[in-house]
């Protein structure tokens, strides 16, 4: 989590390079470059955990799994490339090459798209109630896989050779056909793997394998309600004690509860924790729908977008404003009976 | 399956400070519009930092209603808190006391603000000094009038009638709940 908020932080100062080409400041390039570098180590630290647990942890190597593992893979290669066009006289040689194109390919699809698919894959069975066929799975991701490294790994050797970006052409004799050739086959096989995903997805959406409450064995409380779950998820919210409470020993001491009761079954009431111990701390009663937040963001809308052609709109369309939100918070009889039938003092 | 149940019906139904979600989204507001301050604030010497003379073309803003109204301000801080200390102890009807004293302090700051406006020395459209001091001073106006505007109508509910014939009802039927042990609404549910 520390690693993410600091890449996320991070990444509020680096934008610059992208502009390295620019007129800016020499101040400015090294403060990019810098920062741009320095997302290694958060970036670095991160891949370890990665690492760290499926070290400790059973690895099952079904679809979803290949999903993680290519996912880590590609993105690591990305995030070498991004040290490499992090700094300034060598993205200049790069700027606006092929070489940018296969970087940021690794780390989009890499970083999104493998992640997504392998998403897909694992949490399909919880929305649906049946698996998504495994040979196939494993059929699509080969086709991602390979497809994939073919179509773009080549774009890094075109844009040393200088191969300019966001071309449709280029004459014979600069030698970049066999490598973009071979990025067109690579092409294909992707269009083929999303074909096979279609597939897939469609014939297991209507005779798939009934997938039952965990087919993967995780360890996470989604696993422990019914494929698809019940709108209200839980009939009884349950107790937890662990990280991954599904896989807490079975035999627990008989005097430990399992299930939450004592919250209203008329009212939208929920049980409240402690923030780091997760101890009950107190019950909270939710609103009841209404319409006034919708109707709020109508007039906010009005009133900005009146704002543009008078200033006075601001004062004019600040009162319906004020009007919705009062009325929003306004309480309403029912709920507030609900309220203090359900209201004991700390 | 054989459940044991953990009954959480005698928990309170409120906390506060960090227990309380509602402690959690204000912080949030909090750091989003102190971000817009300080990112105001940075522009405010951003702007001077380029500029030749500064204030550009302009005198000074006057001190006095500015000076008044920091004063205020400081000062209302011992009203606000003594409200919410009050309302922590359940105590209502000081309660009530303190949101109309707060009231009529955020009534006293706008009043002085709009004083303050007629004596900034400079329009937001001539230049960048005075978009900027406009800026900085509209944003806080609307923090001011937007808070000012909430404790009166917070006021308005605490002074609003009913609200005593609510709570007997409500007293009545946790009563008549209790008594029968239905599964209606905050009564102990068993399994």
């Amino acid at each position: 989590m520390l690693s993410l908020t600091t890449t996320a932080f991070l990444s509020f100062g680096l934008w610059v390079h992208h502009m390295f080409a620019t007129h800016i400041p020499d101040l400015g390039k090294s403060f990019f470059t810098a920062a741009s570098m320095m997302i290694a180590i958060p970036t670095a630290l991160q891949i370890f955990c990665w690492i760290t647990t499926m070290w400790k942890g059973r690895l099952d190597l079904r679809t979803p799994m290949l999903f993680v593992l290519a996912f880590f893979f590609i993105l690591v290669l990305g995030g070498l490339t991004g040290i490499m066009v992090a700094s300034v006289p060598l993205d200049l040689q790069l700027h606006d090459t092929y070489f940018v194109v296969a970087h940021l390919h690794y780390v989009l699809l890499g970083g999104a798209v493998f992640p997504l698919f392998g998403a897909w894959y694992y949490w399909f069975p919880k929305i649906t109630g049946r698996m998504m066929g495994e040979r196939l799975g494993r059929w699509q991701f080969w086709l991602f896989f390979i497809g994939f490294n073919v179509a773009f790994y080549p774009m890094h050797h075109l844009g040393l050779q200088g191969m300019p970006r966001r071309v449709y052409t280029y004459p014979v004799e600069m030698g970049w056909g066999a490598l973009n050739f071979l990025s067109t086959a690579g092409a294909l096989m992707i269009a083929a793997s999303v074909l096979v995903f279609i597939v897939n997805a469609l014939r297991s959406h209507r005779g798939g394998m009934l997938a039952g409450e965990n087919p993967w064995g995780a360890g996470t409380l989604e696993w422990a309600t019914a494929s698809p779950p019940p709108a209200y998820n839980f009939e009884r919210p349950p107790v937890v004690r662990a990280r991954d409470p599904l896989w807490e020993p079975i035999d627990q001491p008989p005097a430990e509860p399992t299930q939450v009761t004592g919250l209203a079954e008329r009212a939208r009431e929920a049980l409240v924790t402690t923030v780091l111990d997760a101890m009950p701390s107190h019950r909270l009663v939710f609103p009841h729908p209404t319409v006034w937040p919708f109707i709020s963001a109508v007039t906010i809308t009005v009133m900005f977008i009146g704002s543009i052609f008078t200033p006075w709109a601001v004062v004019w369309g600040g009162v319906p404003v004020a009007i919705a939100v009062t009325l929003w918070f306004w309480p309403k009889r029912e709920e507030k009976l609900e309220s203090l039938a359900l209201e004991k003092r700390p | 399956m054989n459940h044991r149940s953990l009954d959480v019906s005698g928990l309170p139904s409120y906390k506060f400070s960090h227990a309380s979600l509602m402690w959690w989204g204000l912080m949030g507001l909090i750091a989003i519009e102190g971000m817009a301050f300080a990112l105001s604030v940075a522009m405010y010497f951003y702007l001077w930092s380029q500029a030749q003379q500064w204030p550009i073309a302009a005198a000074p803003p006057d001190l006095r209603w500015g000076t008044l109204n920091a004063l205020v301000l400081l000062a209302s801080i011992y009203p606000n808190h003594w409200t919410k200390r009050v309302a922590e102890d359940g105590n209502e009807p000081a309660m009530r006391i303190g949101l109309l004293v707060c009231s009529l302090f955020g009534a006293a700051l706008i009043a002085v603000r709009a004083l303050e406006f007629t004596t900034l020395n400079c329009r937001w459209d001539t230049n960048a000094y005075g978009s900027i001091v406009w800026l900085i001073l509209g944003l806080h106006t609307t923090h001011l009038v937007t808070d000012v505007y909430d404790t009166i109508v917070l006021a308005a509910l605490f002074f609003a009638p009913g609200r005593a014939k609510a709570a007997a009802t409500s007293t009545s039927r946790r009563t008549r709940c209790t008594g029968t042990s239905s599964s209606g609404a905050g009564c102990r549910s068993t399994p």
